[in-house]
């Protein structure tokens, strides 16, 4: 295999099964190539159309055919059934070699891993967690991976990388027709937010839900007129999975502590003021966070124009109270969200493309102040890894990770210093993710590493009474309590490819020794 | 050479911890098994580690089995001497010991005691990160009966290996009656820079804590008086008996309240409001006055409770506690602020200093304010609240 150095000095191959591989360039060195979007083929709507019909009976007009590509979303979390409902009946109907391309997988898809051994499944594009990415991990996939960004699905859909032959998209609520929400119903989930992209640009659209409404289902997340076939089943997710009855803060003392040294650190760095705008996650020390900051901006009489998330009632709070004038909504994490989301015509859905859509004529990550993210490792040039562990096991999506660090004027990694003894700041991250030129600190419980290119950051921060240290000194501080791991072994072959947002290569994946 | 004759079971299935069983074995040499779920990264450090301890201390026909949820090696190290105690108690003299600089500290502030649990590693590790003025590893009420042993050595080897900031450090033993002078043989190789003694009822409780001190430092080449000591009065005898236990021993700097324990005794429920704890603690302030030390006051239990955390803490200085027990390490913050002078008390203490040091340049021995004379008490009370603004600037 031939192998050409990226921008950051990792090696990608030439090309692989076929594809011929762009290294990264940069974060912002692709100019789209004056290429053209490929479109889906002209459909037709005479009146008496009959959409509803079986699971089966969608599969089969469909016409899909072994090799081709199924796309999900993941609004339904780690209660969705409908993934694993889908691919069993494809398996029962013997088709093959089949793509999957989810928007994200949860632990609640391990059934998949049967589907991978028995020839169904033979590659996944988008996104992995979990049980199937540990799967992966071992070489279980007789394909080549492809991880990509929230933003980079969508880009990858419309630009024609990633080609759809049929979506099948879970709807709490749709009509015969197929105007379907996620705001209705027992299964009520939020926006349709990641399911949008596969529904424009599928060549066949099939909607999947537990609550069959009369003509028209209104409010609609996905119209009508981007739909083929409507299933209605017993239940699409299990309701307490899907969405949290009410989201708790941590009560970690050491990751409180790293929220309120965030929360600190935006305060003090300028970016904090009338009408900013931040993003949230789902993640402990996010909604921590969050809620610091919204404490923050009570005090000093600071609004927000919006916040984008990943939404959690933490959030919806702030814009109840008056503090946030909009709400930009990609999913939620519990149901109070889903109440503020169905009823203010200021808590708008965010579909990815307008979102993080680097291809597009202005994503909305690029309006964004401030954003705080997790990882699993940084290193000294404030490169992140999101996707696999130090031991190299690939067990997480990408998320918005990289697109909201490319965009966001503050872009703060909010982490822990070691994890069960496991250093978090490396000489080298395990697998890149996001480019450290997209970071401007790290912060953690013991010490905030400012990115060395920020050098008003850190004018900025020098009188500050928070913990600033280089990032190499952060680095020997946590190695001094931990010791140095080991190198994880590694076999040669590449079992994933990690995307950046613009379609270019930043890492690959290699399978890891049992 | 030493056999293992009996099955020792020590530590536990946690985060950050580690359980070793020792087990005999028929031929000689050791056998060791281990799980880790940090093998592939530390899974070799760790057998070696564990290997080359047992070895070295002659250790043979032993088999090891241990499971790891991420222990550092002070924690796998004190596990594995836990074991090896619980299997031979003259062992105790052979264990290795990092070698510790003194920290040469002169703790002016006492405003909050921080609790560590002594047989939680994961809680240990982070204990350091909160700008606590004293932190208590707790071997008493913390740590159940039969973790006694294990939290024992846990503690002494955090004390030498464990960063625990600026913070004094200091360690609460059991009472005599439950192992507490084997806890301080144990623990005072590490230095710890105080121990809390709990339960203290009288003046003799102190004496007897001050005299096995005297000769442990003087078994470790410790300076003697070196150990200070902190009285924690928590029954009805110990309030009544605080004046002379303020007094017993040059060691005690500041008496502390426990006011769980105290309302038992007295047979009362402990209210939100407190008011029966009230002559208890003005009892304990003016004792700790009298005798030239520091009081602090008992936990505020509900940790959630910012609000009442707050005014608690300002009625608990109102009454002259200089500061307070800490359950929850957010409640720190908190408890500083209100111990943290204010704008108005600072510009009048610089005013008395600078008076004073007029005063001085002058050659006078009396200064005085406006038309007021400065006395020693109005003296003190200045300078103590500069230094605590020297000292902790705006935190």
């Amino acid at each position: 295999m031939e192998f050409v150095e990226n921008v950051l000095g990792r090696l990608i191959p030439v090309e692989i099964e076929g594809r011929k591989l762009r290294p990264f360039q940069g974060a912002f060195a692709d100019d789209g190539g004056g290429r053209k979007r490929v479109t889906p083929p002209i459909p037709v709507s005479k009146p008496g159309q009959d959409k509803l019909c079986s699971l089966r009976e969608a599969i089969e007009k469909s016409g899909l055919k072994d090799g081709m590509t199924i796309s999900f979303h993941h609004h339904l979390r780690d209660g969705d059934y409908v993934v694993n409902m889908v691919v069993d009946e494809i398996s029962r109907i013997g088709i093959k070699d089949i793509t999957l391309a989810p928007s994200a997988l949860f632990p609640c898809h391990k059934p998949l891993i049967e589907h991978i051994k028995n020839g169904v499944i033979t590659k996944i594009e988008g996104s992995m967690n979990g049980p199937v990415g540990e799967h992966v991990s071992y070489g279980g996939l007789p394909k080549v991976a492809v991880l990509r960004t929230h933003g980079g699905r969508a880009r990858a859909i419309e630009d024609g990388d990633l080609h759809i032959d049929v979506a099948f998209l879970a709807a709490s609520s749709a009509d015969d027709y197929g105007n379907a929400n996620g705001v209705d119903g027992a299964s009520a989930f939020g926006p349709m937010a990641y399911g949008y992209a596969d529904a424009m640009f599928a060549d066949s659209v099939v909607i999947i839900t537990d609550n069959l409404v009369p003509y028209p289902c209104a409010p609609y997340s996905i119209p009508a007129t981007h739909v083929d076939y409507v299933v209605v089943v017993d239940r699409i997710g299990d309701p307490e999975r899907i969405v949290s009855g009410t989201t708790r803060i941590t009560r970690s003392p050491t990751r409180l502590l790293i929220a309120k040294y965030a929360a600190q650190f935006i305060k003090e760095s300028g970016y904090m003021k009338e009408g900013f705008s931040f993003q949230t996650g789902a993640g402990g020390i996010s909604l921590a966070v969050t809620k610091m900051l919204g404490e923050i901006m009570e005090e000093e009489g600071i609004r927000a124009s919006f916040i984008n998330g990943g939404l959690s009632t933490f959030a919806v709070n702030l814009f109840k109270k008056g503090l946030v004038a909009a709400l930009y909504d990609g999913q939620v994490f519990d149901r109070g969200v889903i109440e503020s989301f169905r009823n203010d015509i200021k808590h708008v859905e965010t579909p990815m493309t307008m979102y993080a859509n680097y291809h597009s004529k202005g994503c909305l990550v690029n309006r964004l102040d401030v954003g705080f993210l997790g990882a699993t490792e940084v290193d000294v040039d404030f490169n992140v890894n999101c996707n696999t562990h130090s031991d190299g096991l690939l067990l997480h999506g990408i998320g918005g990770h990289t697109d909201v660090a490319a965009g966001c004027g503050l872009t703060l990694v909010t982490i822990p210093s070691y994890r069960k003894r496991i250093p978090v700041v490396r000489e080298r991250v395990t697998t890149v993710t996001t480019p450290g030129e997209t970071i401007d600190a790290i912060v953690t419980e013991r010490g905030i590493a400012i990115n060395p290119q920020r050098k008003d950051l850190i004018e900025r921060m020098k009188d500050s009474n928070l913990p600033i240290v280089t990032i190499k000194e952060l680095k020997e501080k946590v190695e001094k309590i931990t010791g140095k791991p080991e190198q994880p072994r590694l076999k040669d072959r590449i079992i994933a490819l990690i995307e950046y947002r613009d379609g270019t290569i930043i890492d690959v994946v290699k399978e890891v020794e049992k | 050479m030493m056999k293992i004759t009996k099955k020792v079971l020590v530590g536990r299935r946690n985060k950050a911890d580690i359980e070793i069983s020792l087990n005999p074995l028929k031929k000689e040499g050791i056998e060791l098994h281990l799980e880790s779920s940090v093998e592939r990264l530390f899974g070799s450090h760790i057998r070696n580690y564990i290997k080359e301890y047992l070895s070295g201390l002659g250790i043979t026909f032993c088999r090891v089995k241990a499971v790891d949820d991420g222990a550092l090696d002070f924690v796998i190290k004190s596990r594995i001497e836990s074991a090896l105690y619980k299997s031979n108690s003259a062992l105790l003299e052979k264990f290795s010991f990092g070698k510790k600089e003194k920290r040469e500290r002169t703790v002016d502030f006492r405003r909050t005691r921080l609790y560590l649990p002594g047989n939680n590693p994961y809680l240990m590790e982070g204990g350091g990160l909160f700008g606590a003025d004293v932190i208590i590893l707790d071997l008493e009420d913390a740590v159940s009966q039969n973790e006694k042993v294990d939290a024992r050595f846990l503690v002494r080897n955090a004390l030498s290996n464990l960063d625990l900031g600026d913070s004094e450090v200091i360690v609460r033993i059991n009472p005599f009656s439950n192992g507490g002078e084997d806890d301080v043989k144990t623990v005072l190789p590490g230095l710890p820079d105080a121990i809390m003694l709990p339960k203290t009822n009288s003046a003799e409780d102190v004496l007897r804590l001050d005299r096995l001190l005297e000769e442990t430092e003087n078994e470790n080449n410790i300076t003697i008086g070196a150990t200070k000591l902190f009285p924690l009065i928590e029954s009805a005898e110990g309030v009544v008996n605080a004046n002379e236990i303020a007094k017993a021993s040059k060691r005690n700097v500041m008496l502390t309240f426990g006011a769980e324990d105290f309302t038992a005794d007295i047979g009362v429920r402990k209210s939100k409001e407190g008011k029966e704890l009230f002559f208890a603690k003005a009892q304990i302030v003016l004792a700790a006055k009298a005798a030239e030390i520091q009081a602090s006051d008992t936990v505020y239990s509900d940790f959630e409770d910012v609000e009442g955390l707050i005014k608690d803490t300002e009625v608990s200085k109102s009454i002259g506690f200089d500061g307070r027990g800490v359950i929850h390490p957010l409640q720190i913050e908190h408890i500083h602020n209100v111990y943290r002078p204010t704008k108005e008390e600072i510009e009048y203490a610089e005013k008395v200093v600078s008076a004073l040091e007029e005063a001085e340049k002058r050659g006078s021995g009396v200064a005085s304010l406006g038309r007021k004379m400065i006395d020693a008490p109005v003296a003190k009370r200045a300078r103590k609240i500069l230094n605590l603004v020297h000292q902790y600037g705006s935190k």
